[in-house]
């Protein structure tokens, strides 16, 4: 187990060559972390580390300037959405356009779900959130391009979440009847 | 667990729900990463999955197929073999279909799917003429008809150019990729030129010329206001220097690091550095950029390439005259970056007489008149007030010692500039002040000749020394003198500590050189170093003549009888300038030298009859006799009781012997038994050492010896070198 710790230390951001994002990051412009998704293993050092380093760069940056930092070797893409920056890192020679338009998507998806969605429903609904991105990306890949098929996956869970609530009232609803 | 999930996984993509299909093939994807064997068993449904409509399970089933080509050459072959076409339909079908309003984005529809299908097309088509020729009508039809003025079409014409670019396409697919790079690169969005400056990099390989013909925007976006354009553009100019356009672009360059903001510069002065430095044919317009590049950023400058400029200015004597003065006219403009000062104060040292009577002369240059008092102003200003650095400091010191050689009148001057450093808190400064003082002032008559000219730095072994350690260079160099041992080994109380890097230090004191190696092995001058106290002196004379044998000089001037010179003088290296010891003709007689008293008597036969005891030393005053004791077992240790009788008739007081040994010795010196030395001989003082010789057997025992004592109020010093040690110690 150590040993397997040591070797995660020891290849620190070392990822395949394929064309998957390593990790998503949600800051906001104050540099507090909204939301954090790893593709790789990553200690939890490593995790501040990257996150520390990350805001430093990428919240410092112009408006004008374009999207991609080089950083350590890698691309992070991100792009500012009112008061959050949603980045994404990939490797050095993947495509940075499209991952462009894998975070617009990811934001259009929110959008749809929450309804106009700003800094606070995400912070609120956090764990929606991750639903929504772990239907979106898998293991660093995009699995659904279309809108509205994440739309009704998320609906879906949606209704079971509420079906299984329902159920753990009324079973409560007995007993408390029963036990009465 | 790969393993044990695997068949569970392949299950799982038969299954009839896509929602179900695409997760297990990214998570295929994954289990083929950890275990490249398992590719075979995806081979087959992935290939059949090829044929779903739904967009998602498409998607995923496509990046299972790209990684399934990195993973298996088996899975590559047969992925070619049956699903081109399946790609190209699948490709064609999408770019050709109507609105769909489930995956538009844009306009286009599911752009994603486009690029994984592209991608997929790349890994197939690389090296495979003959899957190249299958996608290439698609790939042109992609290119010319997706709209560029949204990301998503750019994304889709990105991935499109990188697809051309990465198979075997036709020429005519080239230059339509080509255009569009050309296209991005003169778009006002960054981030459509900073994607342009990345694939003309790749471009490169290509078709070289085509990039050639950007290289005016190229170069624009070099200066461009974000970082990391200017960080692209910057690697691409120098991919695109060959010999015709290195002048112009150079000179582009250079005149932009004088704007660039100070995290650029030093990447931008690195890049200008080994661009002058590989496309240097003309010597004089080296020495000029480098020169402008010293005076913008010398503080960003390597060491080694400021070594390099020394090394080749050395080995152009044509160009020395200009290069000195057009250091000393930098330096005048602006002492701050210190590189510039190094190298200038160096010249001036060197060249310092080509300075002031203006020889060799090049046509472009107007003469100047700088008098040898403004040459040592000009030192004098550097060691004062621009340097803070030791290193430059010392190299201050060392030039204008040559100075006082080459400029006789400013000699006094010089004298009293370089004993304001007697007391200075910084050892080598201290330490360089007081003997350069001490050569000024009492050795005039051997001065001239210790400061001649350095020998040319040859030019070639350096290249191939600096190319060889990734390190700077050896800095083995000497101008004057190099009396070696004399600083680094003996350290008072007589303990000896063995030189911890190699050659090096042992005749560079230079206590902050940096590029002083550890890493250099180079052999020549590790045998030049060894035989420095090694027993085998050759008194070979080198009166005049060029230094054949560095091995011959070294030891000339540290062989008893030949060396004039007193007190030790350090190597006053020339830091950082590798090179061989300036001829040093032997010294006059006159010159105080305590070592003729040195006169080491035969042996006397001993009880101890392996190892006999000697005489180690003897002067008017003294004697000095060794005794040897091995313990068996161990013959690299010995241990040696040395015993001193005074030959005077006054005593001796306040009695200090030291020693010091070559480097692959170890010396142990143990408390003496008193320090005062009766007269007469009527008692004497012993004191025991212990030997370690590393080579024993290769090489016998060496040792200098320094005593020092009181007579009469009056302080004296001996030294002496004792070579008479018995063989096999």
């Amino acid at each position: 187990w150590i040993l397997f710790q040591v070797h995660c230390h020891l290849i620190f951001l070392f990822f395949s060559a394929s064309s998957q994002i390593n990790f998503v990051l949600l800051i906001s412009r104050q540099g507090k972390v909204r939301l954090t998704k790893w593709y790789s293993p990553y200690t939890q050092k490593e995790r501040t580390k990257v996150i520390r380093e990350l805001s430093g760069l990428i919240l410092t940056r112009g408006p004008k300037l374009c999207n991609f930092v080089e950083w350590r070797g890698y691309k992070v893409v991100y792009r500012r959405y009112a008061s959050l920056y949603f980045c994404m890192c990939i490797d050095a020679d993947d495509n940075e356009l499209e991952v462009l338009e894998i975070i617009h998507h990811f934001v259009e998806i929110l959008d749809r779900y929450f309804g106009s969605v700003c800094e606070l429903d995400l912070i609120f609904n956090f764990h929606k959130a991750y639903y929504v991105l772990d239907e979106i990306l898998i293991s660093g890949e995009l699995q659904e391009s279309s809108k509205k098929n994440v739309a009704r996956l998320i609906a879906a869970q949606d209704s079971l979440v509420e079906a299984a609530k329902e159920e753990a009232g009324s079973i409560s609803n007995i007993i408390a009847q029963a036990t009465k | 667990m790969a393993r044990d999930l695997a068949p569970e996984v392949e299950r799982l993509l038969q299954t009839r729900d896509p929602n179900t299909k695409k997760k297990a093939a990214l998570c295929s994807i994954r289990i083929v990463r950890k275990v490249p064997d398992l590719a075979e068993n995806f081979m087959g449904s992935a290939a059949s999955l090829l044929k779903e409509k739904h967009h998602g399970v498409l998607i995923s089933v496509v990046q299972l197929c790209t990684e399934l080509c990195k993973a298996s050459r088996e899975a590559l072959e047969y992925l070619r073999k049956h699903s081109v076409e399946g790609l190209v339909r699948i490709l064609r079908d999408v770019s050709n279909s109507s609105y769909a309003p489930e995956y538009d984005i844009a306009g286009i529809t599911d752009p994603f799917l486009h690029i994984r299908v592209l991608r997929l097309m790349r890994t197939l088509g690389q090296g495979d003429a003959d899957c190249s020729e299958h996608v290439n009508d698609i790939l042109a039809q992609v290119a010319t008809k997706t709209e560029s003025n949204k990301n998503a079409g750019n994304a889709i014409l990105y991935e499109c150019v990188e697809t051309i670019m990465g198979i075997e396409a036709t020429s005519g697919l080239r230059v339509l990729a080509i255009n569009i790079l050309g296209r991005f690169l003169s778009n006002r969005d960054n981030n459509i030129r900073y994607v342009a400056l990345n694939m003309l990099m790749k471009a490169m390989a290509v078709d070289t010329l085509a990039v050639q013909r950007h290289r005016v925007t190229i170069l624009e976006c070099v200066k461009d206001a974000d970082v990391s354009i200017r960080k692209r553009a910057l690697e691409l100019v120098y991919l695109l220097v060959n010999d015709t356009n290195v002048k112009p672009l150079t000179k582009e360059l250079v005149d932009y690091l004088e704007v660039s903001d100070d995290d650029f510069k030093e990447d931008l002065t690195a890049k200008i550095c080994s661009i002058v430095e590989k496309f240097s044919q003309d010597k004089l317009w080296y020495l000029d950029q480098m020169f402008k590049v010293l005076t913008l950023t010398g503080n960003f400058v390597k060491d080694d390439v400021w070594h390099a400029l020394i090394v080749l200015i050395s080995n152009a004597p044509e160009l020395q005259g200009y290069s000195v003065r057009s250091l000393y006219k930098a330096l005048q403009a602006s002492g701050t970056q210190e590189s510039l000062v190094r190298v200038a104060v160096w010249c001036i040292g060197e060249y310092g007489e080509m300075l002031v009577n203006n020889i060799s002369m090049l046509d472009v240059e107007e003469p100047i008149t700088v008098t040898e008092s403004d040459a040592v102003d000009a030192l004098e200003l550097a060691l004062k007030r621009y340097s803070v650095d030791v290193t430059t400091r010392a190299m201050c010191l060392v030039a204008l010692l040559k100075l006082s050689s080459r400029f006789p009148q400013t000699s006094k001057r010089i004298q009293a500039i370089v004993v304001q450093n007697k007391g200075n808190t910084v050892l080598e400064l201290q330490q360089r002040s007081i003997e350069f003082n001490s050569i000024i002032q009492r050795h005039q008559s051997i001065k001239s000749s210790l400061l001649e000219r350095m020998p040319v730095l040859d030019e070639a072994s350096y290249l191939l020394k600096r190319a060889a350690s990734s390190q700077a260079t050896v800095s083995l160099t000497k101008s004057a003198p190099s009396a070696a041992s004399g600083g680094s080994l003996k350290v008072p109380n007589g303990a000896v500590k063995p030189p911890p890097a190699p050659l090096a230090d042992l005749l560079d004191l230079s206590s902050d050189d940096a590029p002083v190696t550890t890493s250099a092995p180079s052999t020549a001058p590790n045998d030049f170093l060894q035989d420095l106290l090694g027993i085998g002196l050759i008194d070979t004379s080198t009166a005049g003549g060029a230094p054949s044998a560095s091995t011959d000089i070294l030891m000339d001037l540290l062989s008893i009888g030949s060396y004039p010179v007193q007190n030790g003088l350090p190597a006053t290296s020339n830091i950082g300038s590798p090179g061989q010891v300036t001829k040093h003709a032997p010294g006059t007689p006159q010159v105080i030298d305590l070592l003729d008293g040195l006169s080491p008597s035969t042996p006397l036969p001993d009880v101890n009859a392996a190892y006999p005891s000697i005489t180690a030393f003897q002067s008017a005053t003294l004697k000095m006799t060794f005794n040897f004791k091995k313990q068996p077992g161990k013959p690299q240790e010995t241990t040696m009781h040395a015993s001193f009788t005074n030959l005077t008739s006054v005593t001796l007081t306040n009695f200090m012997f030291q020693a010091a040994v070559p480097k692959f010795i170890q010396l142990r010196l143990d408390p003496a038994s008193s320090s005062t030395l009766p007269a007469s001989g009527n008692g004497s003082i012993t004191q025991s050492l212990s030997v370690t010789n590393n080579q024993h057997g290769q090489k016998p025992l060496a040792m200098r010896i320094r005593i020092s004592y009181k007579v009469n109020g009056e302080d004296r010093l001996e030294q002496g070198q004792i070579s008479n040690f018995p063989a096999g110690l």
